[in-house]
């Protein structure tokens, strides 16, 4: 290596006589740093999104390779969040892809100690039973005199305001074809 | 604002830079505190007290801009004279029955219209949280009203609102709220100097305000404010309310809430709604002015979307399948149900009351007393665990042997995982792309409902019981697609859009809506989002290619307008008020409105225009009539009908205090909601003895990097390590007086449960000077449980449950207890340090007084 050269590659040196006088961009750079390659250039795709975390409506970028989500950040298109995420919604990929993440379906039998594990389809059939079995147990077609009541108060729900409007829409309009009113979310609270 | 919507303070801080003054209200010192220009500590729950300061401070020195009180707010609207102010009757209104603890509100009407109040059932009101329905829209009120332009008769709105507000004076803010007069003056000042033609002044709020048993008047106080200096309606101006999830305003539009549907329709109640038309006129109000008039078709586009062919004219588009309410039905009339053991089966979408919810273990006691619950969340959250994690589980109140609860854990998608639309603070709705499927049994809500729904309606096939039609007929034909059969999100947004029924042509505005059944409307304020075909919130021009307003970047309802009521951007005349706050004005070449958003008035109707005598719905608004969705067409300082607690805000203490009310002898809320049921309990307030028991003042909010109730953040490594552990914050003068070490341990007391914190020892927080006695105040962080990387104990443990009469929102932003230095003990010891301070209260169960004016006491003594 020339003595130019090692001038020429030490970083005061490239901050005073380039073009990043505040030496935080180029001048900055090492070698290894300058080889390396975004997360979000190599990406096989990007989803854009919005941030799930309070009701600002952050702009998100999502990139996944290789089935996996490799990065979130910020929509520098966004007129709302101009690029920007709070500590939160920057940990969104840490949110999608934690350890903790419970990704089967659990069950707890009646005067259980543990839980067991329960196939996804078996669930569902078990919960439709339930649910039509405590709505014929509760129901309620007219009051004492009479009156329509057409509803069950055996069945409750409580959620929402994290879920998309098309969700809503649709627990919503199956709870109230069922007759069950008590449906609340977070908007109570 | 910079805690818990961080993103969103950008834009404060960009005003600040362009010469704005940015004050912040709260009772702890926070990092919004540290970048506004002033700071002003307040004791919690005292906001009314404040704001009414400065509405008096308003009136007292005529700062109010007049030209646009008087075109666009009920202040010259004269009053019945049968109404009696909270002056005269020591914090009560005229028109209280003691035996319900509810008004009658016909004395608080407008002259002439006293008839208007009708039969109306106030306690009724209450239990159905009948005030929630008036998001979008004002309460009914006849059109025409007597006035006095010069604001001079006695019983005009601004006269009793200058009397009621006349004891709201600076010492009496600086004795209520242990605000400083001086500083309260610099507020005062700066808010009316940003007032008038050429400024304008915004004011933001959060839970702060609505978790409050006189909730809804906190922000009732904020918008006379906002009516009286022009604020409201214009460009930097409004009440801005910051959501805290990112799909709360849509869950409220789309209501998963008990007493309403789609769209600010009530949900039927048994003895007021009986036929469909019964239903849609107690929306429509025959005979007020107004865009509810077309409420008939906006009901009958619903049930349509609902139940499809079966929906027909002959049958009130099957009205009769809808459920009915007979009274509350809200969570926590419920969870006190479960306890009681009446509720069967209870759904949790991502949602962990255990640790979110009020009064953690009567939640959790009610959660072990179901046959089943389901789960659905990301994470394994308390209100999954209580069974076998619990304080209770600790205590031995539930035994996991003994608790006969079934729990169905279903994992939920990520929102990267489903494609589907949130609606964020300011009604704008954004539609997410979806980046991957969900892994292995994760599903959407979408997917669950969808597909739940499918299999009840194959297992209900066979059934002729009568009320399995409403299922049988229900439209549930969504389109799916891939691997996982999920549902299209796109083909629901369309439904809730709304189209028409024989070509299926998706509807571009609720103007459309016909009440013949040729129109389906699965929510009515949503039409536009799927304009021509086009998903309008999935629109991304980036901001830089627009203008400010950046009209193509989502969709906000109604119509994609932006600022509401908007037609007060400009003067009574259509001319803006100044070239500074240009928005929205009235072209007079042209004959229409026009300006940057799309304007909240009919595009050809001229300022001048006056309505025929007798002339209703949008047909009777004037020309300056700039608050389309109020029967009167004005802003309303005064509320003469609707609100639970009273035509104008009035202090007073929350349910549980270690002071008198300053301003009146009615201590609390007077139509504040209370359960009498032996989980519940309020901590005894003067004028009760023994509110010593539990001096000090605790109050709770977020922290950056935590979410709510914890489940989106302590699971999350990231976020877990940024803030590690439950904590309190208390002044240095209260760790002096209790002996309380920074970092050591201490724990909190209520009538309900004993926590433990981490002690932060923080100038952040301010004793409060009183009246000569010192209020200490402390803060915590309500993230913690039991579950995840990081846990500590639930601070919503501490609050019982007292409820808002007007939305049934619980007071869990102020509470009193006891501070202790150590940890707390454990076992069936914690049950005897709480049951020790109870009997020390006098906690024996039974409500509290509700009425402790002078008169009452002398009725009493």
């Amino acid at each position: 290596m020339g003595l130019k050269t090692f001038i020429a590659g030490w970083p005061v040196y490239r901050q005073l006589t380039g073009t990043d006088p505040l030496g935080r961009g180029a001048a900055a750079q090492s070698a290894r740093s300058a080889a390396l390659t975004a997360r979000t250039e190599t990406a096989d795709s990007m989803a854009r999104s919005v941030c799930p975390y309070c009701a600002v409506g952050c702009g998100q970028r999502v990139f996944v390779k290789d089935g996996q989500v490799t990065q979130i950040e910020g929509d520098p298109d966004s007129p709302i969040s101009r690029g920007r995420l709070c500590p939160k919604g920057s940990a969104s990929k840490n949110l999608v892809t934690s350890p903790l993440r419970q990704t089967t379906v659990r069950y707890r039998r009646p005067y259980a100690t543990e839980w067991e594990d329960l196939d996804l389809d078996t669930a569902m059939d078990m919960i439709a039973d339930r649910v039509i079995a405590a709505r014929d147990a509760t129901w309620e077609d007219t009051d004492e005199q009479g009156r329509t009541l057409n509803r069950t108060l055996g069945i409750a729900s409580l959620g929402g305001a994290t879920l998309d409007n098309e969700e809503n829409y649709i627990i919503k309009k199956l709870f109230t074809a069922l007759g069950a009113l008590q449906i609340e979310n977070q908007a109570r609270i | 604002m910079a805690e818990a919507h961080p993103v969103g303070f950008q834009w404060v801080m960009e005003a600040k830079r362009r010469g704005a003054k940015v004050f912040h209200v709260d009772p702890r010192f926070t990092r919004t505190s540290a970048l506004a220009d002033t700071y002003l500590p307040i004791r919690a729950g005292t906001d009314i007290a404040l704001l009414g300061g400065i509405v008096r401070y308003i009136l007292e020195n005529e700062l109010d801009f007049r030209e646009y009180v008087l075109a666009y707010t009920n202040a010259a609207t004269i009053v019945s004279d049968e109404f009696v102010d909270t002056e005269d009757l020591d914090g009560l209104f005229s028109g209280y029955d003691p035996k319900t603890f509810t008004y009658g509100q016909r004395s608080w009407q407008y002259a002439g219209h006293e008839e208007n109040s009708g039969d109306r059932n106030t306690h009724k009101e209450r239990e159905t949280a009948a005030g929630l329905r008036h998001e979008s829209h004002g309460m009914p009120v006849g059109g025409q009203v007597q006035r006095d332009e010069t604001l001079q008769h006695p019983r005009c709105v601004y006269q009793l609102l200058k009397r009621h507000f006349s004891r709201y004076t600076p010492e009496m803010v600086e004795r209520t709220c242990g605000i400083p007069q001086a500083k309260f003056l610099q507020l005062a000042r700066a808010w009316t100097e940003n007032s008038g033609r050429e400024r304008t002044g915004v004011l933001i709020y959060s839970v702060g305000w609505t978790q409050h048993s006189v909730g809804v008047q906190y922000i009732r106080t904020g918008a006379i404010i906002q009516l009286l200096l022009g604020n409201l309606g214009r460009p930097g101006g409004g009440v801005l309310a910051l959501r805290g999830h990112a799909s709360i305003q849509g869950s409220t539009d789309i209501p998963t809430l008990f007493n309403l549907l789609p769209g600010y329709l009530p949900m039927p109640h048994y003895t007021d709604h009986t036929t469909f038309t019964d239903w849609v006129d107690s929306i429509r109000h025959p005979g007020q002015k107004g865009f509810w008039d077309d409420a008939r078709a906006f009901g009958a586009s619903l049930l349509k979307a609902y139940w499809g062919d079966a929906a027909t004219p002959e049958n009130d588009f099957c009205y009769g399948y809808l459920p009915r309410m007979t009274g509350d039905h809200g969570t926590y009339q419920t969870v006190l149900n479960m306890i009681d053991g009446k509720v069967k089966g209870y759904f949790l979408l991502g949602q962990n009351p255990a640790v979110g919810s009020a009064h953690g273990k009567a939640q959790r006691l009610g959660m072990a007393n179901l046959d089943w619950l389901v789960v659905r969340d990301l994470f394994m959250i308390e209100s999954a665990t209580f069974w076998k994690n619990s304080p209770e589980v600790e205590t031995g109140e539930i035994v996991p042997e003994e608790c006969r609860t079934e729990v169905f854990f279903l994992p939920a998608a990520s929102h990267v995982e489903k494609e589907g639309t949130f609606t964020q603070t300011q009604r704008l709705l954004q539609w997410r792309e979806k980046a991957l499927d969900p892994p292995a049994d994760a599903r959407s809500e979408l997917w669950f409902f969808f597909h739940l729904g499918r299999i009840i309606r194959e297992k209900l096939a066979a059934s002729d019981q009568p009320r399995d039609r409403a299922v049988h007929d229900l439209t549930w034909d969504y389109p799916t697609h891939g691997d996982l059969v999920e549902p299209s999100a796109e083909a629901v947004l369309r439904e809730i859009n709304g189209y028409e029924v024989a070509t299926g042509r998706p509807l571009s505005a609720f103007t459309e809506a016909k009440d013949d059944g040729s129109t389906a409307i699965g929510c009515w304020i949503y039409t536009g989002v799927y304009a021509d075909g086009v998903n309008q919130a999935a629109r991304r021009k980036p901001g830089r290619d627009q203008d400010w307003v950046a009209a193509e970047w989502g969709w906000a309802w109604p119509a994609n307008r932006r600022i509401l009521y908007n037609r007060a951007s400009a003067d009574p005349d259509g001319r803006p008020w100044s070239e500074r706050k240009k928005y929205v004005w009235w072209d007079a070449d042209r004959g229409e409105w026009t300006g940057y958003d799309v304007p909240d008035f009919e595009k050809k109707k001229p300022p001048t225009y006056q309505p025929p005598e007798g002339a209703t719905g949008v047909e009777g608004l004037a020309g300056d009539d700039a608050f389309i969705m109020q029967g009167d067409g004005k802003g309303w300082l005064y509320v003469p009908t609707g609100l639970q607690d009273g035509p104008m805000p009035t202090h007073y203490e929350p349910a549980e205090s270690p002071i008198r009310n300053p301003l009146y002898g009615q201590q609390a809320n007077p139509t504040r909601k209370v359960y009498d049921n032996p989980v519940n309990s309020v901590n005894p307030s003067p004028p009760q003895a023994h509110s010593d028991v539990y001096p000090y003042v605790f109050t709770v909010s977020r922290l950056t990097e935590h979410h709510t109730a914890g489940g989106m953040s302590r699971m999350v490594p990231r976020l877990a390590e940024l803030q590690p552990a439950m904590f309190v914050e208390v002044s240095p003068e209260l760790a002096g007086e209790l002996g309380l070490a920074h970092l050591g341990w201490a724990h909190l007391v209520s009538g309900r449960a004993a926590i433990e914190a981490r002690v932060l020892v923080t100038d952040r927080l301010t004793p409060l000077r009183l009246d000569g006695r010192v209020i200490h105040q402390v803060w915590l962080p309500y993230h913690f449980g039991r579950e995840g990387i990081v846990t500590g104990d639930s601070v919503n443990d501490l609050f019982g449950i007292t409820l808002d009469p007007n939305v049934l929102i619980q007071e869990s932003k102020v509470g009193t207890c006891d501070i202790r230095p150590g940890r707390r003990p454990t076992g069936p010891a914690l049950l005897e340090l709480v049951g020790d301070y109870r009997r020390r209260a006098g906690l024996a169960g039974g409500r509290p007084p509700i009425v402790t004016t002078e008169a009452s006491e002398r009725e009493v003594g």
